[in-house]
């Protein structure tokens, strides 16, 4: 039989390449009207996409750009990500939604809750991404922090980067400090018994009583346990760092494999490799860690239409695109090759970043899903309700209820 | 007649969390799942509301040193909620509170805008500072701002918000795939401001929504939010319900507008009101009773006391007389409510004198101070009531509290409703395309000073 993988589409603006938005097919003026999220959202709910992942950053500029010298020819501006999550839940019916939450300013409390009702307003298919730490023009917007993430070090590895560690160290309280939320209503709290006057059972709900380095959380989450208990919990991650926090915390982990054997530490088996040992070390739960490969993917349907579509966006942009992911230009046929690879090499989904929105959307939905469709290489729905279910993920206890039973 | 007749405004609020609400009916449903919310807006729309309005919690209540069990606990994250409901709505506001404690300029400004584009310009913020330690346990920041400094952090905070949302001018994407600018120079204006809570140098990432910015709703009752109101809300939400009440908080507030300029329409005045509708006016009495008594449950009751007394007296009967007890404001004042002492004991006094004047239980007491409908009667009756507020310039309407969740609205919205239209004072349907602001009847935007802020070049 041959592997099969879920699709995840990553929406970003208008796309992954930075002059997507002046392609014919674009919507540059309307990046941030309802409409537009609601049509991409609903072309992805209806070809049977497991999940989308929204991109968020809390500044004008992107991670790691420089404040001064603002490029203009680049989309700027963005609307909050779990927002449009929530905004389309009415709206769609079995896709997951994954919003991207940094972790260095947001409130965890705010987070958590946000997420719990993504969960309810979308019956069970709510996820978030984190990503730690905030940029230098993060810093300036929220004016709280003087010091922190100036950008990867020359060496190229986060370890050598204090801030980047702590950043880290950071998110992974922030991970813990939603799961704990999360948990902190069993799913029978509500009683609503009218003999006793008692709405809810004070037993059920726990105060999380957190104390960390970074922050202390009392209370319990003020939202009832959500349709999936927990809401997916994912992060992308490159190198050891991220991957030790994807191992402790994440239920999926995005990551960026090239050929194999190709640039080191960017290889499939190595990224496995890693990821295996962090694991054996740090992970608790009984699941486990799904790992998806992410892709920019631009197609057409000649590869010479796609090579040139390339060449005329990276003109107007002025220099070739580059990715921390592996970039695939061609064909729906080339892309469902390379997602046949990474199936046969075990990863358990793709996400693919479409170089342009809408265009590259709508190709991977007519065209390069019916496709891994046809080769059986699409996991399909088998009407699973919620996002966990949808990905095999079992629907986790409440902490507190297990600490009960194993007293 | 030579004056027009003035249109009435109202707002739709979910039940909250508090005894208002019942659950113990039959027919209440779940205060969290979505469906409540989809019924409840619709009913909103129906009955052609200017807005939906959420409350807003941020730690479970305690009594006694335990999670408050006898009140519907549990409620949705206020901007996840209100961008769901903006998708399944058309024309109905979508109004929030959301605290300026416990949140930084630039999230809940980014946050707030996102929702007014994403509802095509419906979007409201109701700005509360109300916090304190017990709430701030739940946040990095911790409980760090007595009453005074709260307030200084609002009002710095909502410039703060004004400057970010109008740094970005009308129109201000340009998106010019054949030249490719996708914004001019000096778009958006860099906002500079340094204060005592907040010194940022920020450029905006949200390009300007529909309505410039959300309708600012404000809700504090001390000296300060009556002052921060005048200056910033666009709507206050009050418990002044009783007509010469609500009249003289009318004149108060609306009396501090010249001073920073505004007219008497820039800002509406929407008190809280609960209702119980008959067919006859005794039916509509007897519903006001059966719903008080389900609201304010034997076991309601006491706990109420409780909180007032400061200790646990369990012992007493809810049918029976007040406590004979003084109250224990010992391990408050341990807590460092000093000034609540007095209060406390002021506020028992008068109790004491009520109940003794009119031989009430601790119960019928209880019914008296928080379960008393303020619009109780005949569908004619209760519109003829709301008329005559806004007409008599007591309110510009009301914020209409059901106490069922998700149906309470809908009796109001078929019954009262119809007649509110028939005396030329409510709507008769949603013209398309309008924004909050525009259904409230507020003024347009000024939008000078963001088309005059001093481009930041090449930023
Ligand atoms: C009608 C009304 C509704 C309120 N609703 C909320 C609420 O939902 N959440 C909250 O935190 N505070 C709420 N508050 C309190 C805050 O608005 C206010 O910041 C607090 O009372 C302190 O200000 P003050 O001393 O001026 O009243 C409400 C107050 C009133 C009068």
């Amino acid at each position: 039989m041959t592997e099969q993988v879920h699709i995840a589409i990553a929406f970003e603006r208008a796309g992954w390449h930075p002059a997507a938005w002046r392609e014919s097919t674009a919507r540059p003026n309307e990046l941030t009207s309802p409409a537009y999220w609601r049509d991409l959202l609903r072309t992805a709910d209806d070809s049977g996409v497991a999940l989308a992942t929204i991109e968020d950053a809390l500044s004008l500029t992107d991670r790691f750009e420089p404040l001064e010298g603002l490029r203009r020819d680049r989309v700027r501006g963005r609307l909050d990500a779990v927002l449009i999550a929530s905004f389309v839940a009415p709206l769609t019916r079995r896709i997951g939604l994954v919003p991207t939450v940094t972790t260095a300013h947001p409130e965890p409390f705010h987070v958590a809750t946000g997420i719990q009702t993504l969960d309810f307003a979308s019956r069970g298919r709510a996820g978030v991404r984190l990503v730690a730490g905030a940029s230098a023009a993060e810093r300036a917007n929220f004016g709280r922090r003087a010091a922190g993430v100036d950008g990867i070090p020359a060496s190229g590895r986060v370890e050598d980067s204090p801030e980047i560690i702590a950043a880290f160290r950071e998110a992974g309280e922030f991970a813990d400090v939603l799961s704990r939320l999360w948990d902190s209503w069993q799913d029978d709290a509500i009683i609503r018994d009218a003999a006793t006057g008692r709405f809810l059972d004070a037993d059920r709900v726990h105060n999380i009583e957190f104390e960390g380095e970074f922050f202390s959380i009392t209370g319990a989450s003020i939202v009832p346990r959500s349709p999936q208990g927990r809401p997916l919990l994912t992060v992308l991650a490159h190198q050891t760092v991220p991957y030790r926090l994807a191992a402790a915390h994440a239920d999926l982990v995005f990551t960026t494999p090239h050929e194999a054997g190709g640039r080191p530490g960017f290889e499939l088996d190595g990224i496995r490799a890693e990821l295996d040992a962090a694991a054996d070390e740090l992970r608790t739960g009984d699941e486990r860690l799904r790992v998806y490969a992410d892709l920019v993917v631009l197609i057409e349907d000649t590869g010479a239409a796609a090579r040139s579509a390339l060449a005329r966006l990276d003109e107007w942009d002025g220099a070739p695109l580059t990715s921390d992911a592996r970039i695939v230009v061609g064909t729906p046929g080339d892309v469902a090759d390379v997602v046949r690879e990474l199936a046969a090499a075990g990863v358990d989904g793709v996400r693919l970043r479409p170089a342009r929105q809408p265009a590259d959307v709508v190709a991977i939905t007519e065209k390069l899903v019916p496709l891994l469709r046809s080769t059986r290489t699409l996991r399909e729905d088998d009407g699973a309700g919620t996002l966990r279910a949808r990905l095999d993920l079992a629907r986790p206890e409440s902490r507190y209820v297990r600490e009960k039973v194993a007293l | 007649m030579s004056r027009s007749i003035r249109q009435i405004h109202l707002a739709a609020h979910f039940p909250g969390v508090n005894s208002t609400t019942v659950w113990t009916d039959p027919t209440a449903g779940s205060q969290i799942d979505f469906a409540s919310f989809e019924h409840f807006a619709a009913t909103a729309e129906r009955g052609l509301f200017d807005y939906v309005f959420l409350a807003e919690g941020l730690r479970l209540r305690e009594h006694k040193g335990r999670i408050h069990e006898l009140d519907v606990l549990g409620r949705p994250n206020t901007l996840s909620i209100l961008a769901a409901v903006a998708a399944i709505t058309e024309h109905v506001g979508v109004v929030g509170t959301l605290n300026t404690t416990f949140n930084e300029p630039y999230e809940l400004a980014r946050e707030l805008a996102t929702l007014d584009h994403l509802s095509g310009g419906r979007a409201g913020w109701n700005a509360v500072t109300s916090s304190d330690a017990f709430h701030g346990a739940n946040f990095r920041r911790g409980g760090y701002l007595n009453h005074a400094d709260r307030y200084e952090r609002a009002r710095e905070f909502a410039q703060l918000a004004k400057e970010l949302w109008e740094s970005w001018p009308v129109d201000g994407v340009r998106a010019d795939a054949a030249t490719g600018v996708f914004l001019d120079d000096g778009v958006p204006a860099g906002v500079r401001h340094s204060g005592p809570q907040f010194d940022v140098d920020a450029l905006f990432d949200v390009p300007r929504s529909p309505q410039g910015r959300p309708v600012i709703v404000q809700a504090g009752d001390s000296a300060d939010g009556r002052t921060f109101g005048a200056e910033h809300a666009e709507v206050i939400f009050s418990l002044h319900q009783e007509f010469e009440d609500a009249r003289e908080f009318y004149d108060d507030v609306k009396g501090r507008l010249a001073q920073y300029g505004r007219g008497e329409d820039s800002l509406k005045i929407l008190p809280a009101a609960t209702f119980a509708i008959g067919d006859t006016e005794e039916e509509a009495k007897e519903r006001s009773r059966e719903i008080a008594l389900q609201q304010v449950r034997p076991e309601v009751a006491l706990t109420y006391v409780e909180q007032v007394w400061g200790r646990d007296l369990s012992g007493y009967d809810p049918d029976g007389p007040l406590p004979d007890v003084d109250p224990d404001t010992g391990s408050e004042t341990a807590r460092g409510w000093a000034n609540r002492h007095a209060a406390v004991r002021a506020r028992i006094a008068k109790l004491r004198e009520l109940s003794e004047a009119e031989g009430l239980s601790i119960r019928e007491l209880v019914i008296r101070l928080t379960a008393q409908h303020t619009f109780v009667g005949t569908p004619a009756h209760i519109a003829t009531e709301i008329d005559r507020y806004v007409q008599e310039r007591a309110t510009d309407g009301f914020t209409i509290v059901g106490h069922l969740t998700p149906h309470g609205l809908d009796e109001f919205a078929e019954r009262v409703v119809p007649l509110l239209q028939e005396r030329g004072s409510y709507r008769q349907s949603y013209e398309q395309g309008a924004t909050l602001r525009d259904l409230l009847g507020l003024p347009a935007l000024q939008t000078a000073r963001a088309q005059s802020a001093p481009a930041l070049a090449a930023r």
